[in-house]
Formats: C-alpha cells, sequence, structure tokens
C-alpha cells in the first residue's frame, strides 16, 4: 500500500527555492539593486576621503563587503520569513506531520537560505564588476567562496533560529533590526577596522560578522585586518556552535511542536 | 491484531488546563471511529498527539504499532491529517502543492494518485489555479487531498465539513465512504452529530480530557438514548407522569428505559380507561445520547470507558 519513502528534505529545499524563485523581484532583485545604490552613494562620497590598505582603491574594496552583505543579510531574511509566514498562516503544519526529521528541516531551510545569499551576493558582483572590471582577477577565490559559504550557513541557521523563536513578525523584525543590520553595518563592509579608535577597533573584534567580511575580502585582495587562516576557524567555529544549538531546539520541537 | 491507533493513559496539560486526564483508546484497522465531545474537551490535542505535533506529559500514541515519538517516522508515514484549521501556502497552485506534499513524504512521480484524488474531491479543473484563488470549501478539499498524497493506512479528519456546502459535503463523504471500503481506517472529529451517527462504527466521547463513552453507535443509542414513546390521549397515569419529556396538544413524549416499559404503560392506561387515539414508537439519535452523556446523566457506568 505505502510505497518505500525516499528522503524528504529535498522536496523541501525545493520548496524553499521555489517560494523565492516565485516572488524573485522582491527578493532578488531589489536586493541587487540595493547594494548598487550603496556602492554608487559610498564611492561618490569616500572616494577621495577614506583609505583602506595599501594599493587599494575605496570602491574596490567596498565592494567584497556589499556582496558579502548581501549573502548575509539575504540568507537571514529567506529562511526566517520562510518559517515565520508558516508559522503564521498555520501551513507549517504540512512539514510537521510528514516523517522530516530534525535533520531534514535544518538541512533544507538552511541549504534555501545559503542558496539565496549566493544568488544575490553573485548578482551584486555581477552588477558591481561594469564598475571595477579588475575585481574578477581574485587571487584567492576559494577563500571567498569559504567565508560566503560559511557565512551564509550561520545566517541561514540564525535566520531559523529567528523564525523558530518569533511568534509575530513584530518580534523577527526587532531580532533583525536591532541585531543582524547593526552586526552587518558595523562588521567592517564600509571600512577597514584599522582606520577606527582603538575602542571600536577593539570592539568590531567581539563581531563575528567582522570575520566573515574581512576573510572574505582576503580572497579579493590577498590583504586583510586578520589572518584569513583565524577568521576562518572563528567562523566555522561559530557555525558549528549555532548549528548543534538549532538542531537541539529542532530535536525538542522547540515553539514548534507543543 | 496491532491496533490502527492506540492511546495509553495520555495525559496533557497545558498550564494549569488539563486538556487530557489519562485517555486511553484503541481503534481497531478498518474501523470508522468517531470522536466527539464539546469543545475544550481535547479531542484536537488527543489528534495531534497522535500527529507528532503535541507531546504528551504521560502515556503513549502509536500508529499500526509505531509509536509516534520513537519511531516517528513509521507511525507518521502511516497517518494522514486533515486538520482543523483551514491553513494553505500561497505561493503554490493546487497541483503543487498536493506534489510538494507528497515529496515530504518522499514520493516523487505520484501524478496518476493525485490525479485520481483531484478527480474524486472535485478539483480536477482547479489543479493549476493558486491556492489564494480557492474558496474555503476548495481549500478544505485541498486538505483532504494533501493529507492522502501517501495513501495513508490511517486518516484522521479533525472537522473536516466545517465550512464545506452539502452538496459538496456528499461527495466527500462518498469519497471517505470508499477510503474505509478500501481498508482505510478512518477517524474522524465533528460537530455534526449527524454526520457521526451516519458514518460511524464506534464513537467515543471526550468530556473534560476524559473518555466518559465508548461504544459501538447502536450500543450507544440503546443505552443512552432509551426509547421514546409519543402517545396521544387526555393524560397519562400518574405513576408515569415523572417520565413524560414534554407535552405538545395532547400528544406526550414518554421516555422507556426497556420495550417491556411500553407493555406496562399500555396496560396502566388500560386499566384507567385512558383512550390512546395515537402510538408511535420514537428513534433515539446520537444528539440525545451526547446531550445526556455530556450532561453528566450517565445512568450507570460508561460502557467500555477508559478500557
Amino acid at each position: 500500500m505505502i510505497r518505500i519513502a525516499g528522503a524528504g528534505w529535498p522536496t523541501l529545499l525545493y520548496k524553499e527555492l521555489l517560494r523565492f524563485w516565485k516572488v524573485a523581484f522582491q527578493t532578488i532583485l531589489a536586493p541587487v539593486l540595493s547594494a548598487l545604490l550603496y556602492l554608487l552613494i559610498f564611492s561618490h562620497v569616500l572616494e577621495s576621503h577614506v583609505t583602506v590598505y595599501g594599493g587599494v582603491r575605496y570602491t574596490e574594496f567596498l565592494i567584497p563587503g556589499l556582496v558579502m552583505m548581501s549573502v548575509l543579510q539575504n540568507a537571514f531574511a529567506n529562511s526566517s520569513s520562510s518559517l515565520i509566514q508558516s508559522k503564521i498562516t498555520g501551513n507549517l503544519i504540512f512539514m510537521l506531520l510528514p516523517p522530516l526529521s530534525p535533520g531534514d528541516l535544518y538541512a533544507a531551510y538552511v541549504l534555501g537560505a545559503m542558496v539565496r545569499g549566493l544568488v544575490v551576493g553573485s548578482g551584486v558582483f555581477v552588477v558591481t564588476l561594469f564598475f571595477v572590471p579588475s575585481l574578477l582577477a581574485m587571487p584567492h577565490p576559494l577563500w571567498a567562496l569559504a567565508f560566503a559559504l560559511l557565512g551564509s550557513a550561520i545566517l541561514g541557521t540564525l535566520g531559523l533560529l529567528a523564525g523558530m523563536w518569533a511568534d509575530k513578525f513584530d518580534q523577527l523584525a526587532v531580532f533583525q533590526n536591532f541585531i543582524i543590520v547593526p552586526l552587518t553595518f558595523l562588521s567592517g563592509v564600509f571600512y577597514s577596522i584599522h582606520s577606527l579608535p582603538p575602542f571600536w577597533q577593539a570592539a568590531s573584534r567581539w563581531n563575528p560578522f567582522f570575520y566573515m567580511i574581512d576573510g572574505f575580502r582576503y580572497g579579493f585582495f590577498g590583504q586583510s585586518d586578520v589572518p584569513p587562516m583565524f577568521s576562518l576557524a572563528l567562523v566555522a567555529g561559530c557555525c558549528a556552535v549555532l548549528s548543534s544549538l538549532t538542531l537541539t531546539l529542532l530535536r525538542r520541537g522547540w515553539k514548534l511542536r507543543h | 491484531m496491532t491496533a490502527a491507533v492506540e492511546f495509553v493513559g495520555v495525559a496533557r496539560s497545558f498550564g494549569s488546563v488539563k486538556a487530557l486526564a489519562g485517555v486511553s483508546l484503541a481503534v481497531e484497522e478498518g474501523e470508522f471511529f468517531g470522536l466527539l465531545g464539546p469543545n475544550g474537551a481535547g479531542k484536537t490535542t488527543l489528534i495531534s498527539i497522535a500527529a507528532g505535533l503535541t507531546r504528551a506529559d504521560a502515556g503513549t500514541a502509536s500508529i499500526l504499532g509505531h509509536d509516534v515519538v520513537r519511531d516517528y517516522r513509521a507511525a507518521r508515514r502511516a497517518l494522514g491529517v486533515v486538520p482543523q484549521e483551514l491553513v494553505f501556502d500561497p505561493f503554490f497552485s493546487v497541483r503543487e502543492t498536493l506534489e510538494i506534499q507528497s515529496g515530504y513524504f518522499g514520493i516523487r512521480d505520484n501524478g496518476a494518485w493525485i490525479d485520481e484524488i483531484l478527480h474524486h474531491l472535485d478539483l480536477t479543473s482547479k489543479a493549476n489555479a493558486n491556492m489564494r484563488s480557492l474558496s474555503g470549501g476548495m481549500k478544505r478539499r485541498v486538505l483532504v487531498g494533501q493529507a492522502l498524497v501517501h495513501k495513508p493506512p490511517v486518516i484522521v479528519l479533525d472537522e473536516p465539513t466545517a465550512g464545506v456546502d452539502v452538496e459538496l459535503r456528499q461527495s466527500l463523504w462518498g469519497f471517505i465512504r470508499k477510503l474505509n471500503r478500501d481498508g482505510h481506517t478512518i477517524i474522524l472529529t465533528t460537530h455534526y452529530l449527524e454526520e457521526a451517527e451516519a458514518l460511524c462504527g464506534r464513537i467515543a466521547m471526550l468530556k473534560a480530557g476524559k473518555v466518559v463513552a465508548l461504544d459501538t453507535k447502536h450500543n450507544l443509542l440503546s443505552r443512552f438514548a432509551g426509547i421514546t414513546v409519543r402517545v396521544g390521549a387526555d393524560r397519562v397515569p400518574a405513576a408515569w407522569q415523572p417520565r413524560v419529556l414534554r407535552e405538545e396538544g395532547g400528544l406526550h413524549f414518554v421516555a422507556l428505559d426497556h420495550y417491556a416499559d411500553l407493555e406496562m404503560l399500555l396496560q396502566e392506561m388500560r386499566k384507567e380507561g385512558l383512550a390512546i387515539r395515537e402510538l408511535a414508537l420514537l428513534e433515539a439519535d446520537l444528539e440525545d445520547v451526547f446531550l445526556k452523556i455530556m450532561g453528566g446523566d450517565l445512568r450507570g457506568a460508561p460502557a467500555g470507558a477508559a478500557a
């Protein structure tokens, strides 16, 4: 009677991808446009005022930061908004009734978030190449890729946590506006932390997003504020801790199964 | 034989509210089982525990012998649930909704069965319509379809006909009956007692988180509803007056415990020289049983309750 069933999570991943693809104007094109606006405004205003690393123009420096910021913010937005919408509309039940394990739910939501983040990030990168084509000649593309993957996984996981925790859109907005946005804006997207006063330099080192962006930038310039291996270890550690926390909460059905 | 669904000592509280106070209940394979009770009796909590949506504080639940917590994959594969709330995902069409639901159960290429479901639920013409554009009744039928994509041997319907118009209700029940004939176990909660009466073979009644009655429909009707006789006469003998349920224009509705009581009533009326103008036995319905049980008038211990 019942057919032998395979894994259900690829379908949940497919659903997650279809969900943002169907509203691509809002989920892909809009964030690419905002990143482009940041680039035009900041590079116009700051190009001749801000010094970053030796030999790197401000606009060049800014672009990898904007790409990574887009990756991070969109990865977070994807898993968090998908989950909260399902919770509020009640259709989360369609995912809770089937035999999807906590690991299945985790894999599908986080991979979906990573794809959205990486698609938007690639979009921003492709568009900005018109302004600075030389960026294509990255000295360490694999480093950049490693940070993009880990960063999007972390933010996808944070989005999943925020979506589980929040009972209303309002609470999710608090998480996003008071935690995610400040941490990304104050992570060195728009400046090198070496240009900051000592106190803020020290404070930035407590911000995990700083290491994601700094490490990502290393892939483009072969230079960074902290050694890339250190950043990689720290970011991978964050990813491992957050993932195991999220998996534990999913196993307990925290705020999902009552 | 393994029970289709079995609850053993299931208890659950929400804060200080005891939603379920130790429910034990077994539904056999192939049954059409009714779960009745007033709002807040714990029906939905019980179903949610079977579906793994809610955790029990104590006790166990299993589907075809698979514990819903320890062996949740097998338990969930064996169970299809039509939820009470009218929920849908606005991003997808009817067919996408059913395909995605199949995929969650690991089933690919489910097109032939989906077509059959769409046909039986009268949704074929809406297959490619977005969920948002459907009426409430149609959305409800998609929910039924979603519960059936993996051909579950056990199907639970939680208030499935709320908001569905009469004609569609009939076709929906036709389909569910067919599934039951094909061997699926059906568990139904409903507020429409006439639906439960028409469909269910065995019925459990829940009240304040406890099973207060559990028996076949037939036994419940004869046990709790008793027999009502409608007698057209000037009056009934004084000894029978306490048994009169109501009086309407010379018609006395008298409650009897047994058919033997009818003989007694007629004898006494003859003795007092009361002419009988009209006499009819009224069939009991589930509503009488329900009201009697929920009102606490149990006339003895509930049959098989908490067995």
